[in-house]
Order: C-alpha cells, then sequence, then structure tokens
C-alpha cells in the first residue's frame, strides 16, 4: 500500500482497500478474542463438568462432599463477612484519602506514593508483613507490653474474632491503595466548578459528599466496587500467612481440596461456588448503580 | 502622594476591624489535613518498616519479646539463610521467566487490540471492551483449578508456559485498556502526517506511533510482570515442583519458621516498591473508567 490507499478511499475507489480499513480493527483485536475464549471458556466448561459429573453421569455427590466440610458453613461466612466488613471500610478510607491528597497538602506527591505502595504487594506478603504485627512475640504484643497489658494470642484458632480482625487489617492495608486509585483517577475527571459553586452557596462538606462530590465520582466507584468485591471474595493468601488454614475461606478451600487433598471435582464445586457469588455480586451492582432515569443526556 | 505620612492609625480606626476568623479557619483546616495526612501515612509505612526489621534481625532477636523497635543489631544472616534454602534461588528464577513469558504473550496478544480500541469506532467495540471488564470480575479459581486437568493432559502441567498462559489471561484486560490509554495519548494528526508523507501504515506505525508509545507500553509491561509475580493461586495449583516465589512460600507455610517467612514477605515486598516508583505516572489511566 501506498499514499493511495489512504486517497483511495476518500474518493470511494479500491474497494480492496476499503475493505482492509475496514477489516483492520477486527484482525487486531481477533487473537485476543480468540486466547481469551479459549483459556477462559475451556476450563470454565470443563470445570463446571467436574463439578457436576461423575464418570460421566451428572451428579451432585461433589456437592454433597463440599457441603460436608466441617469447615464449609465457617468458609462461607468468614468469606462474605469480610466483604461486609472490608469493602465499606476501604471505600470510606479511600474516598477520605482522596478528599486529602485534593486539599494540596504540602508533601501530597510523596503520601500519594507511600499511599499506593501496597498496590504493588501481593496479598501473601501482606499477610506475611502482618505476621510480623500480630505474631504472639510480635511488634503489636511488644507495643502493648510497654503500657503492661499482657500477651494476646491474636492468631489463635481459639480467638475467632481477633483473628477475623487482623485479617481485615491486613487486607485493609494491601487493598486501599486499589480502590484509592481508582478514587483520585476520578476526581481528575471531575471539574472543580461544581464543589466550588456548591461551596459557594454555602453548602455544608456533607451535603456537598452528599450531592455533588459523590454522585459525580459514581462511575470510578462502581467500577472500583466490582473490580474490589471480586478480589476481596479471592483473598485466601493473607489468611493462610496469618493463621494457616485456621480461618477457612472459600478460594482458601478450593486451593486446599485441589492441591493438598487431590480432589479436584470437590475444588471445582468450591470455584463454581465463587463464580456464581461474584456474578451475583457484579449484578447487584450493576443494577444498585444504575443511572437514575434523566440522569443520562439532558434532553427530553 | 498628596499624605505621604503613615495613614495606618487613621485607616484602621475608620474602617471595621478585620475577621480573622475564616484564615483561622482555613489554617486549622490545613493543619488537620496534614495530621490526617500523616497518620494514614504512617499507617501505610510502619507495617513496611517493620518487615524490614524483622528480615534484618537475628534468629534470636526473632524469638525476643518484647521486641526492639529500632534496629540493634542488624544482620543479613536472616534473609541469606532464606536465599540458601533449597528451592529459594530456583523459585526466584521460575518467577522471573513466568513473568517475562506472561509479559511478552500479553503484549503480543494484547497490544494490537489496545491500538484497534483507541483508533477505530468500530462496531462491537463497546461489547469488547465490557467483555474485557467481565473477564476481569472472573475468580481465578474457577479457571485454574479445572486447568490443573487439563494441563496434565496436555502436558503444560508443572511448566513455566502453563502458569504463564493463566497470568496471561488474567493480565490481559488491563493490557488493554493501558494500551489503549497510551494510544490515545499519541495525535492521530502525526500518524496521518506519515501516511500522507508515503509511509504505509505499518511504517507510520514503526516510526511515528510506536516510539511515542514505548514509555507507556514498558510501563504496561511492568504492571502485567508484578501481576505475575504476585500470582499465587493459579502458580500453586499448577505446578508442583517447578513452583514461583509465591507459589514455594505458600506451599511452605506451615512446616518454615519465622525467620524464613518474615525474609520470604521481605523479598515479595521489595520489587513492589521498585514497580510503584516507575509506574506511579501511569497509575491513574489503567481502570477503565477513563476510557469509556
Amino acid at each position: 500500500m501506498t499514499t493511495a490507499a489512504v486517497f483511495d478511499v476518500e474518493a470511494g475507489t479500491g474497494r480492496r482497500a476499503r475493505w482492509g480499513r475496514l477489516a483492520a480493527p477486527y484482525l487486531l483485536v481477533l487473537p485476543s478474542a480468540l486466547f481469551v475464549t479459549l483459556v477462559f471458556g475451556w476450563p470454565i466448561v470443563s470445570g463446571l463438568g467436574d463439578a457436576f459429573t461423575d464418570g460421566g453421569a451428572l451428579t451432585l455427590t461433589h456437592w454433597r462432599r463440599m457441603v460436608a466440610d466441617q469447615q464449609f458453613w465457617p468458609a462461607v461466612r468468614n468469606t462474605l463477612l469480610l466483604i461486609a466488613v472490608i469493602i465499606p471500610l476501604q471505600f470510606a478510607f479511600a474516598v477520605g484519602m482522596a478528599l486529602l491528597l485534593q486539599a494540596r497538602p504540602r508533601l501530597s506527591g510523596l503520601y500519594f506514593y507511600i499511599w499506593v505502595v501496597p498496590l504493588a504487594v501481593s496479598d501473601l506478603a501482606a499477610g506475611l508483613v502482618w505476621l510480623s504485627i500480630f505474631a504472639d512475640r510480635g511488634y503489636l504484643n511488644s507495643f502493648l507490653d510497654w503500657f503492661g497489658v499482657d500477651l494476646v494470642e491474636w492468631l489463635s484458632y481459639q480467638n475467632t474474632n481477633t483473628m477475623f480482625l487482623a485479617v481485615v487489617v491486613a487486607e485493609i492495608w494491601r487493598a486501599t491503595s486499589l480502590v484509592l486509585v481508582i478514587v483520585v483517577a476520578g476526581m481528575q475527571l471531575v471539574p472543580r466548578d461544581y464543589d466550588e459553586a456548591a461551596q459557594v452557596f454555602g453548602a455544608s462538606f456533607w451535603q456537598r459528599m452528599r450531592h455533588v462530590v459523590l454522585p459525580q465520582l459514581k462511575p470510578s466507584l462502581q467500577v472500583a466496587l466490582i473490580l474490589r468485591t471480586i478480589l476481596a471474595l479471592q483473598t485466601f493468601a493473607v489468611a493462610q500467612a496469618l493463621t494457616g488454614e485456621n480461618f477457612p475461606l472459600l478460594v482458601g478451600k478450593s486451593y486446599q481440596w485441589t492441591v493438598r487433598l487431590y480432589d479436584q471435582p470437590v475444588g471445582s464445586a468450591f470455584a463454581t461456588l465463587l463464580l456464581a457469588i461474584a456474578t451475583a455480586f457484579s449484578i447487584a451492582y450493576l443494577w444498585l448503580l444504575r443511572p437514575a432515569r434523566g440522569e443520562r443526556g439532558g434532553g427530553r | 502622594m498628596t499624605r505621604p505620612a503613615s495613614p495606618v492609625g487613621n485607616a484602621t480606626t475608620r474602617l471595621p476591624p478585620v475577621d480573622l476568623a475564616p484564615l483561622r479557619r482555613h489554617r486549622r483546616r490545613r493543619v488537620l489535613v496534614q495530621v490526617a495526612a500523616l497518620a494514614a501515612t504512617a499507617f501505610m509505612v510502619t507495617p513496611l518498616y517493620l518487615i524490614t526489621l524483622s528480615a534484618f534481625s537475628t534468629r534470636d532477636a526473632l524469638n525476643s519479646f518484647p521486641k526492639s523497635f529500632l534496629p540493634r543489631d542488624v544482620t543479613t544472616s536472616t534473609v541469606t539463610r532464606f536465599l540458601d534454602t533449597t528451592g529459594v534461588l530456583e523459585s526466584f528464577r521460575t518467577s522471573l521467566i513466568v513473568g517475562l513469558q506472561t509479559l511478552v504473550l500479553s503484549l503480543v496478544i494484547g497490544a494490537p487490540a489496545g491500538y484497534a480500541v483507541a483508533r477505530w469506532v468500530f462496531r462491537g467495540r463497546d461489547l469488547y471492551q465490557i467483555g474485557l471488564l467481565l473477564i476481569r470480575a472472573l475468580p481465578i479459581a474457577v479457571l485454574a483449578v479445572p486447568l490443573s486437568v487439563i494441563f496434565l493432559e496436555i502436558n503444560l502441567y508443572d511448566t513455566t508456559y502453563g502458569v504463564a498462559l493463566v497470568h496471561t489471561g488474567l493480565a490481559l484486560p488491563t493490557t488493554v485498556l493501558i494500551t489503549a490509554s497510551v494510544f490515545v495519548s499519541v495525535p492521530h494528526d502525526l500518524e496521518e502526517a506519515a501516511l500522507l508523507f508515503g509511509c504505509t501504515r505499518a511504517g507510520a506505525f514503526r516510526r511515528v506511533v510506536l516510539p511515542m508509545a514505548l514509555p507507556g507500553v514498558a510501563a504496561s509491561s511492568i504492571f502485567t510482570f508484578v501481576l505475575s509475580w504476585n500470582e499465587v493461586f493459579a502458580a500453586g495449583v499448577l505446578t508442583l515442583r517447578d513452583r514461583t516465589l509465591p507459589a514455594l512460600m505458600l506451599s511452605q507455610l506451615s512446616q518454615s519458621g519465622l525467620d524464613y517467612r518474615f525474609a520470604g514477605g521481605f523479598a515479595m515486598v521489595v520489587p513492589s516498591l521498585v514497580f510503584i516508583a516507575i509506574m506511579r505516572r501511569y497509575l491513574l489511566n489503567m481502570w477503565g473508567s477513563t476510557i469509556r
């Protein structure tokens, strides 16, 4: 192709050139679409098959064995409870931190850098980092020792609540940065004029949050909510690093059945359950945060 | 000019007293903001400091109680002992190889798609982007567990390629989104000018677009690499002997001493500091909320 190709299209001649132009984006997108279908579609279909069949016959045996696992209900409870506790806290912190950055305090560039460092820390590493703090002879107990507090076994299997607390703190430390980055990115797209106008007209801080800032952040918050919930669903290495298998989570159980017990169908059943929960959450968020009637397009 | 003398005294008596309350409020607010920012920073930094401290403490110091919060006897013995443990250096190498394979694969597959999304408004583009978002909403377990069986059948189990394939699947949506936002920022005019001056499309891409997009594309690759470096579930399920560093750590959690675990944690945290330092500029435009 030479320059002619470019002009061909405008002149309406050169059918081949025009076809090439139309097909180009599809050809470029095609490999990724194929790859995704293969690497995602195949295992999902095959996983569903594994979870629901045994020797070619449809069966619910694997599901029964999954539910019969003593840690099944605790795992369900912990997984959902973790999401219920972590997500609101993280969003409150992230929005708060983003507002702090928007107030442009001195050193705000440095603050942003430090606050997003955990973004690149894996959940296993985060668990090990907080293990140094929550361990029996860890830094938290050393700190409390100054005040004469007796040694607390934060991660003992008898103390379910402190175990939960430790996992929550570690997860907030690690993953708030993800929400923060998305919220800050969203804030940059929002013109400051609206907020300033509200300020001029005497709106209080909470009024501005409720009626100006948060509604404008809705698209970013929606992305962050879905992404963060899915990632929170998948958290398990934090809990494994902190508590071993004393704090069961659904993903951890899936890993345990697949890797330690060599019972891959039950692992698949756990994974399928996770997929169902993830899908339910995504749909719920999309529905809850859908644009209200008349919000899109000012006309009519 | 008619009254060069200082009229200050006069003026102040005539003007109403200056209301300093807003100024004071403003100052108080600035102090509060600074305090809150420092508190958040302390929460983020303290654990990093403590894991570093732990990794450079002797085994005795790690078992002592109460622990010192200041570096007393700094030693590299814990870290070197960790690195000398069989399998650790190999797992570093495996992690590196898997990361690089993931990087290359996702760039080869994802960057063209990113370019297409950035340059053309084609039918199905929205559908494609929604599809990418949906893929990110899939739990890794759904892929990794069945793949462990499939890979056994096609001889990809326990190989770096198998893990890299899954990691590429995970990284692909982000790769497409970041590269698309990078290509969007390259002015289309320049590309058209190159076409007018006789470049082919490929030539225009190679000589004009690529050089300008390269830093951003590099950033996207680093992101992919870190995603692969950190991923633990798929790596743990799909390998047995040839484990990546996180997979190795996960499988040995229950059998290893605290010193080993802290040194391992430290080893996994350090690359992330470097990563964020490099990526800082691009962190804000890779979440799909910017190009929608």
